[in-house]
């Protein structure tokens, strides 16, 4: 990364003094402002907001607000005018477990009725509008309120269905995000499972799989490259196609192609005598290889998601280790020719030093990505048969587990180690590799 | 150099022949035999045991009578090929790929030579340095380095071509088919010339996916432009201007960009349901820019950077505005960096799947992401998914070819992203 230290071309010409100075700090902080905001707002703020979570004890069914639910009918046989008939409204708190705070009912009077009593709570507006204050709800509590009314002569004739109008009801409640009921419970929930084992190693498994995958495909890619040859450029261009195309594309043509029934891949296997019966790829979890007598099983799996990540991702660090190549200068490999050095020594001797810098900096780099990769996994596998990372877990916990709480304590260690993880890359990262 | 190797004798060299031809009959067998299965559907299988024996016999034979330099059409470089033809049809009884000459002559014929073909033009790609009797080092490596590279070439197109060939071909055919015979990809025209395509006429008729790739395009242009919007000022100002905080707000940019997107869906799909931006593409065009933005003032401080100071501080003592001057001086002298950049973000909005699969529940406000996973279910047929893949992919790769250069400018300059 270039750090933004004033380069030659910052000086200015003149010495300026404060006051220009200061209209270039004014301007400076106006155009930058909209982007820190934007960034405040979306990436900053959840942020912190999910380290908030993790300490609340908040499921996904609990942004649903509670609200009270009414019923509106009329009782009672009206046959002359002006008799007494009920208009009831029956009131319940949806929720089982959470109060709804002072609660409005209002609602039109059906025409041709006239309220002759109030409930004291409920007042009545010139323009037939009756609106009640009927105070906290607790969890599950339901009223019956009835209002007495004179039918008149034309209600009788013709009567109005009382479910015709809809009846409002408002009512704030407590809103479970902003409490500050405070627990360790999720940490605990995810953190002290033999799973949470589990899912730490795989995360490492597939992050350092992965990562080390891209760069050696990448490596060998960009040797491959980096002679000039007849239609080098549609090569190159025809290589990045893992990378370019959407994910989603990628995933669902591994999952067709490695499918135990219809993949071609098995097919092909079977074909060629190398497996006896079709291999389910991305549901085993593991299987027994026999090497020299030893059963070794082998992650199946996570393998096949890993060799994804590799595939989906050599395209980067093919280009990165490109760039780096072309820009060796030429005439050493032009003396090392001289002194008679062959292939293999050049490559070892010349290249490889050369490379090392930008391949340690596309390492950290990919690293953390890969650590990061939420999609590919949860495309391929959905995190089953032995993949759950710890991104997959995320989501796993907070959405399929609806625990939100949970899913963002997992967030947060996500976080913590990323955090990490980004410190030992600036720390480490040569400034000449420009990354 | 040049002292005299154990490698280098006549023995080593033939054995080091031996070994490349053992790989290359492998190689070419598989190749052959899987690529000519999957073309044509018929039932091919390669056996390997012969394909390797005959593949040997062709380098040995080609490296021993390897003296001098000699061409293609010569004897000696056709000897190869004749041994390979005679081992292989001996040790397999006539029936390389496991197909009788009667079976189909002109398969028999097809398949045996291309082995021939490909296994005798990978042994001499990969064998010309070899001098027999007169070896060293230098040529020892350099024939090893060659047939690496020729294997690199046939690597990496089979694992791009593969995936490539079975999304199209398997959106092509019927699940029923693929079951019964999953190599025969080719789709079939038995029941008129459009079946085949039923799936996409289905996709857009019955799925809607005219509407998803309208919404797609939409938000990602729509990403494109806010992006643009905010990142130009913001680099510039971080690149160009003093002020204090400027380096803490450079260095931040590449922090943030870190931040994946699972950290922060949690928060905003709480959010995002209280506010009712859920399911609707408003939502999108808040969260895509903000995540698309670090990247983007990156790749274009970085670029800022590299544009002559002096040719807007001649714009300044004219007597321009610092905003004219970056609207009439900095900015056309960044379009192709701005191309760069615009493709990026279009490719990432494009390509996005978590938010949109998070937020859209509705239909009518999927992504082409977002409808593609609809797909993905045991009531839709797998060729729908494998056509909606297409039809995903089909505008990125137009984009990349149109725009190669900037695209492939993009992906270095923004690929810390990945």
């Amino acid at each position: 990364m270039t750090v933004a230290q004033p380069s030659a071309g910052d000086t200015p010409l003149v010495h300026k003094p404060g006051r220009l100075s200061r209209r270039e700090s004014r301007l400076a902080f106006g155009m930058t402002l909209p982007s820190v905001f934007m960034v405040m707002a979306i990436v900053l703020f959840p942020l912190l907001a999910t380290f908030w979570i993790s300490v609340k004890p908040i499921e996904l069914a609990d942004l649903r607000a509670p609200e009270v639910r009414a019923r509106e009918q009329v009782r009672g046989d009206a046959t002359a005018a002006g008799d007494e008939i009920i208009l009831r409204y029956k009131l319940r708190n949806s929720s089982r477990d959470k109060e709804v705070l002072s609660v409005r009912l209002s609602d039109v009077v059906p025409a041709g009725l006239t309220p002759s009593g109030l409930d004291a709570r409920c007042q009545l507006a010139v323009d037939r509008v009756l609106s009640c204050d009927l105070g906290d709800f607790e969890p599950g509590q339901s009223e019956t309120l009835d209002i007495p009314v004179q039918a008149s002569q034309g209600f009788i004739d013709n009567p109005v269905n009382a479910k015709d109008s809809d009846v409002s009801v408002s009512g704030s409640s407590v809103n479970p995000l902003l409490t500050t009921e405070l627990t360790l419970d999720n940490f605990r929930r995810v953190f002290a499972v033999r799973e949470f084992g589990t899912v730490l190693w795989t995360t490492f498994v597939y992050t350092i799989g992965g990562t080390a995958g891209a760069l050696i495909l990448g490596l060998f890619a960009a040797l491959l490259l980096n002679q000039s040859f007849a239609g080098r450029a549609v090569f190159r261009g025809f290589l990045l196609y893992p990378f370019v195309a959407p994910v989603i594309a990628a995933a669902f043509t591994w999952v067709v192609l490695l499918d135990p029934f219809s993949g071609s891949l098995n097919a092909l296997l079977m074909q060629m005598g190398a497996v006896d019966a079709p291999i389910n790829f991305f549901g085993v979890r593991s299987v027994d290889v026999q090497i020299f007598g030893l059963t070794v099983p082998v992650p199946m799996a996570l393998s096949v998601v890993i060799a994804f990540e590799a595939w989906r991702y050599f395209p980067l660090s093919f280009l990165f280790i490109l760039a780096r190549m072309q820009s060796i200068p030429q005439d050493m490999y032009e003396a090392a020719d001289m002194d008679g050095a062959s292939p293999f020594q050049k490559f070892w001797a010349l290249s490889l030093p050369q490379l090392v810098g930008i391949m340690a900096v596309l390492f950290l780099l990919r690293f953390i990505w890969t650590f990061n990769k939420f999609d590919d996994i949860f495309l391929l596998t959905g995190g089953n048969a032995g993949t759950r990372t710890l991104t997959v877990q995320v989501y796993e916990q907070a959405f399929a587990l609806s625990n939100l709480g949970a899913g963002a304590a997992v967030a947060v260690l996500v976080f913590v180690l990323l955090a990490v993880f980004a410190t030992i890359y600036f720390r480490a990262m040569p400034e000449e590799e420009g990354l | 150099m040049n002292t005299p190797s154990i490698f280098d004798t006549r023995i080593a060299t033939l054995a080091l022949a031996g070994l490349n031809g053992a790989v290359w009959g492998l190689v070419v067998s598989i190749l052959v035999g899987s690529g000519l299965a999957l073309l044509t559907g018929l039932e091919l299988r390669p056996l390997l045991g012969p394909s390797m024996v005959a593949g040997i016999g062709c380098g040995v034979v080609h490296a021993g009578l390897r003296r001098d330099d000699f061409g293609w059409r010569t004897v000696p470089s056709l000897a190869s090929a004749g041994v390979f033809v005679v081992l292989v049809l001996a040790l397999s009884l006539g029936r390389p790929y496991a197909v009788m000459m009667g079976d189909g002559l002109l398969i028999w014929l097809i398949a045996l030579g291309l082995a021939t073909l490909c296994t005798q033009w990978a042994i001499m790609a990969s064998q010309h340095p070899i001098r027999f009797g007169a070896m060293n080092r230098f040529r020892r490596e350099r024939a090893m380095m060659l047939s690496l590279r020729a294997f690199g070439f046939v690597f990496f197109g089979a694992i791009v071509v593969l995936p490539l060939y079975v999304m199209v071909m398997t959106s092509l055919k019927t699940q029923q088919a693929l079951l019964a015979n999953p190599l025969n990809l080719f789709p079939s025209f038995e029941d008129g010339l459009l079946e085949p395509f039923r799936s996409y006429i289905e996709l857009f008729q019955v799925y809607d996916f005219g509407r998803y790739i309208w919404n797609s395009a939409l938000i990602s242009v729509a990403t494109v432009v806010i992006t643009l919007l905010f990142a130009v000022p913001g680099s510039y100002a971080v690149s160009r201007l003093n002020f204090p905080g400027r380096s803490t707000l450079s260095r931040s940019i590449l922090m943030i960009y870190l931040v994946p997107a699972i950290v922060l869906v949690i928060p905003l799909y709480a959010i995002f349901a209280k506010l009712g931006l859920r399911d609707s593409l408003w939502g999108l065009l808040v969260v895509y820019p903000a995540t698309t933005l670090p990247v983007a003032l990156y790749m274009l401080q970085g670029y800022f950077r590299g544009v002559p100071a002096e040719l807007e501080e001649a714009g300044l003592m004219d007597g321009c505005s610092r905003l004219r001057v970056i609207w009439s001086i900095t900015l056309p002298l960044s379009v192709p960096a701005l191309a760069s950049v615009s493709l990026y973000v279009f490719m990432i909005a494009w390509n996005e799947f978590l938010f949109a699969f998070m937020f859209l529940d509705d239909p009518k406000m999927f992504t082409l992401s977002r409808g593609v996973v609809s797909l993905d279910s045991s009531e839709v047929p797998r060729q729908h998914l494998m056509a909606g893949a297409v039809v995903s992919t089909v505008p990125i790769v137009v984009i990349f070819l149109w725009a190669e250069r900037f695209m492939v400018q993009g992906l270095t300059s923004g690929g810390v992203k990945g």
